[in-house]
């Protein structure tokens, strides 16, 4: 185990893997419902190639999750028995795919988000959280390369493809507040120097997104109303929306009705 | 009288080109693929010091998205530490009408191979 872990409070830990883990689970489930559905044959093999990253990082942040809480848990208990509100990514990565450019808008701007907590994480105090960090590191970065070019792509493409990623951007920009929100949580990762705390990631995550739409064309929202960071929090407290419900169905379905199935 | 042709189907407002209304077909794939993007030939080389060798070949708008696409498609299993595209038009072949004039020569010319050699047996294997 890390060497943080004998000094931090364990349920904050825990609280803040699962964080890390539910965001690439749910984002990498989302990523999945492509597969066989792409617009191209190539697309669809990329768009599976990235979610089976994800979902490969979620489950090295599951388990590490499982381990600190010491209840007997593995990865598996945590990503198919809990219910919604038991998880913990943030509302941005359960929103539904909707079209080509909204997946894409979603991906881009959370892996620009991505890309920054991984790198800080790489000097994390805890010798674990870095080494996941920094083998998801290498898988992110070249997510952001796609996810970047094709935004810009498709932003400085057709005009129909302008129109679709200025919808997109204008429908997702409302949930990006909630990954800078800094909780409790948050600030006893830093305290004990295991994360960065999320609001410092602001900046260089706004810096990436700025260059990357303008070479899109595409307006900066600015300020707008953000889900997630009022009083009652969002999906990092476990308040999240009813997309989240459909997603779990279809992803528990089948520990759910045969509870410890292998194959 | 003439049949009526069957309508078509109308594209959702916020779907002028209909795409996602219409499930991929192979011949939709192949329709839209054609007039679209240009075929690449797709060159992976395993190892350091090996040669690009063709593995197959995709379609991709530019020549950046090619290498993206065949990063994806093609190193999947970490085949490789070099790619290399090139347009499939571009290639130029020789014809299958050719074949005799071009191969058969060789055939009855023996000495081209080097089988008159003793090798050796500190050389080992060749």
């Amino acid at each position: 185990m890390g060497a943080a872990v004998e000094t931090v409070d364990r349920t904050a830990f825990v609280e803040w893997l699962e964080r890390v883990g539910d965001s690439a689970l749910i984002l990498g489930h989302r990523v999945s419902e492509w597969c066989g559905h792409s617009p191209v044959l190539e697309e669809d093999i990329a768009l599976a190639n990235q979610a089976l990253d994800l979902i490969g990082q979620c489950s090295l942040w599951l388990e590490y999750a499982a381990e600190v809480e010491g209840k007997g848990q593995t990865a598996d208990h945590l990503a198919y028995r809990r219910d919604a509100s038991a998880f913990r990514n943030p509302l941005l990565l359960e929103r539904p795919n909707g079209d080509f450019g909204h997946t894409l808008m979603r991906q881009f701007l959370f892996d620009a988000f991505h890309i920054k907590l991984l790198r800080a994480l790489k000097d994390s105090a805890d010798v674990r959280v870095a080494e996941i960090a920094a083998k998801a590191e290498k898988e992110v970065a070249y997510h952001l390369e796609r996810s970047a070019d094709l935004v810009v792509r498709l932003g400085d493409g057709t005009a129909t493809s302008h129109a679709r990623m200025a919808a997109a951007l204008k429908a997702l920009w409302p949930y990006t507040g909630e990954l800078f929100a800094d909780d409790a949580v948050d600030r006893a990762m830093a305290e004990a120097g295991i994360a960065p705390l999320p609001s410092s990631l602001r900046a260089a995550w706004e810096a990436t997104v700025k260059l990357v739409l303008a070479e899109a064309t595409l307006a900066m929202p600015g300020e707008v109303w953000q889900h997630g960071v009022g009083r009652t929090g969002g999906g990092k407290q476990g308040v999240h929306s009813e997309h989240l419900g459909y997603i779990l169905a279809e992803m528990q379905f089948l520990q759910r009705a045969y509870p410890d199935a292998t194959w | 009288m003439p049949k009526k042709p069957p309508r078509a189907r109308p594209s959702p407002p916020n779907d002028p080109a209909g795409l996602r209304a219409r499930p991929i077909t192979f011949q939709l794939w192949e329709k839209l693929m054609s007039s679209e993007w240009p075929l690449w030939e797709v060159f992976i080389r395993g190892q350091h010091g090996l040669n690009h060798r063709h593995v197959g070949s995709l379609h991709a708008p530019d020549a950046e998205m090619a290498i993206r696409n065949a990063r994806d498609v093609y190193t999947r299993r970490s085949e490789g530490v070099s790619i290399w595209v090139v347009k499939s038009n571009d290639v130029t072949a020789s014809s299958p009408s050719d074949k005799g004039p071009l191969f058969d020569p060789s055939n009855s010319k023996v000495y081209r191979h080097p089988t008159f050699f003793d090798i050796p047996e500190e050389v080992g294997h060749m």
